[in-house]
């Protein structure tokens, strides 16, 4: 196998150009939505809004003004799959659809998909999405096409401030950690990393460098495997089970012994 | 300052009328068989007919159901894709995917409801069905009859329950947020499956009345301890149940508590309440209620 590969993001030098989202639709050939015709969000000045089964990069945007908007921030973050390393949809997909990688990344095999749609409630991160094209589950394959050539993800190829950082998962860690010392030196004390330790899911094979808290980015806290229910889950169940059929049994023998 | 429930942050799945109908098909097909396996294995010889009712629902209910499911999948032509690889033609199990696990379990008790529904066929007066009468060992009494319907029973158990689990292991708010879902389901399963083989049976007069009683009493029990694990499932949420502080918990209240089960409860035990209309009235009510808490659970997440 090879070497995990990954995305390190730098959110703090992302400046919203949504090159990346570009890049992807190009080389992965995603339609666009509503046959071409924009539809403006009307409450933001990202219109993608979210990623989906037609946009495997997003550039997210999140936008904080005071009410009487004399005072504000933006803070920009390309969002992506994150292909962890503990991945829930891979763990749902009835169907074997979705695999790990030589590179350990997550891909959807379309060819195998029947759109049963069990990964995309499995993904604690909101990511996967049908498309509609295709009537299948997709999402980031981290251009697994490219990397079999040699080739960087088309994204992290069209950043123009290198936000979007791909390599191997080892040197992309060295590399934020570095990052985030430089940031906390300067007097970015909340500069962290979110998913690359091993804690969460096993470790983010695409991280992020954040500046917030995770949810004002839209990335949950505390994201967990879906299996962690299946084990507590089928006991209640087994527990219901053992109740009924005994009732069941008493309540039809007891009357079967009556003449 | 809390962080937010990381449910909150994932995608809705689309699972809409196709699934709530099965899920509500798949219970009564499941607990109509698991009834009719109890009725057989510890019942009364005479209410043996009452079983057979029960057999009589559960195969078509799972035929249904698995036109309902592939109806539901966005590419319906790749249903086997669920149960065997398509590379590689083997046969495709995960058992700690309660889809996959599912899948598979739907495809052996429709097997098992079909030799019951064929053997329950057997047993008929009519001579149209008189070239069946052969699968009548499908039931007990005999070896056969006995392993047919055990194993039956137990894959109708599973049919009922696992559906609760199938949304469990996901991470969409208020499914993934308690454990109790798979318990509920299977209860209300067997209580709606209860309910319409008391409604039938008293309809139809295939058995005699004390079956039908016995089958009220115990749907009676049923409704009781499903306002008990709902209860338990509230509390389970957590912080997720202001998520019900919505129309979807009004439903939950009025359509599940109230006419689904406490309505009943009280029309098990005074039939004569609306004349004689209450006597086929609790029966209709469990069943609305068993749909409508299908309802409630499955739209209020993904209104999220």
């Amino acid at each position: 196998m090879a070497e995990s590969m990954g995305f390190f993001t730098d959110t703090t030098v992302c400046i919203g150009c949504k090159a990346c989202e570009v890049a992807c639709k190009e080389w992965n050939q995603l339609p666009a939505a509503n046959g071409g015709v924009n539809t403006l969000s009307g409450d933001s000045y990202d219109n993608t809004r979210r990623l989906d089964g037609l946009h495997w990069r997003h550039v997210r945007f999140v936008e904080q003004f005071t009410p009487d908007r004399k005072d504000g921030r933006w803070l920009l973050m390309s969002d992506v799959c994150k292909h962890c390393v503990q991945a829930g949809c891979l763990e749902v997909c009835p169907t074997g659809a979705i695999i790990r990688t030589e590179f350990d990344t997550v891909v959807i095999q379309s060819d195998v998909c029947n759109g049963c749609r069990d990964c995309i409630g499995a993904c604690p991160f909101g990511v996967i999405d049908i498309n509609p094209a295709s009537g299948t589950a997709q999402k980031c394959t981290l251009c697994y096409d490219r990397l079999q050539v040699g080739l960087e993800p088309a994204c992290a190829k069209a950043c123009p401030t290198n936000s979007i950082q791909f390599g191997t998962i080892a040197e992309l860690k060295t590399r934020a950690q570095a990052r985030v010392e430089r940031l906390r030196g300067q007097g970015e004390t909340r500069a962290h990393l979110y998913g690359a330790d091993d804690k969460m899911l096993g470790g983010l094979n695409s991280f992020f460098l954040l500046v917030d808290r995770p949810e004002v980015y839209g990335l949950p806290p505390d994201p967990r495997l879906p299996s962690r229910n299946l084990a507590p889950s089928w006991w209640a169940t087994l527990f219901g089970g053992v109740v009924v059929g005994l009732a069941g049994l008493f309540n039809f023998r007891s009357r079967g012994r009556r003449p | 300052m809390n962080p937010p429930p990381s449910t909150l942050f994932t995608a809705p799945t689309e699972w809409q009328w196709l699934i709530i109908f099965y899920f509500y098909l798949g219970g009564i097909a499941g607990g109509a068989y698991f009834l009719a396996t109890l009725i057989d294995l510890a019942g009364h010889p005479a209410d043996r007919p009452l079983a057979r009712l029960g057999y009589f629902i559960a195969f078509p209910a799972i035929a249904i159901c698995g036109l309902l499911l592939i109806a539901d999948l966005r590419r319906p032509l790749r249903f086997w894709h669920m149960l065997v690889q398509s590379e590689t033609l083997r046969p495709m199990l995960k058992w700690w995917s309660p889809m996959s696990f599912g899948s598979c379990i739907l495809l052996l008790f429709g097997l098992f409801a079909f030799l019951s529904f064929l053997a329950a066929l057997g047993e008929s007066s009519d001579p149209r069905w008189r070239r069946l009468r052969g699968f009548s060992r499908l039931r007990r009494p005999g070896l056969l009859g006995t392993l047919v319907t055990c194993l039956g029973g137990v894959f109708g158990f599973f049919i009922a329950g696992y559906t609760g689990i199938l949304l469990a292991v996901t991470n969409r708010p208020i499914w993934s947020d308690t454990n109790l879902l798979g318990l509920v389901f299977l209860i209300s399963g067997t209580s709606t499956a209860a309910a319409l083989m008391a409604l039938l049976g008293r309809q139809l007069r295939w058995t005699r009345p004390e079956g039908v009683h016995a089958l009220e009493r115990f749907d009676s029990g049923m409704l009781v301890f499903e306002l008990i694990a709902i209860v338990a499932l509230v509390i389970s949420l957590g912080s997720l149940a202001r998520l019900w502080l919505s129309a979807w918990g009004a439903l939950l209240v009025v359509g599940v508590l109230i006419v689904g089960i406490l309505v009943p409860l009280v029309l098990y035990r005074r039939p004569g309440v609306f004349g004689r209309l209450g006597v086929a009235a609790a029966p209709v009510l469990v069943l609305v209620g068993g749909f409508l808490l299908r309802v409630v659970i499955i739209l209020s997440s993904e209104a999220v």
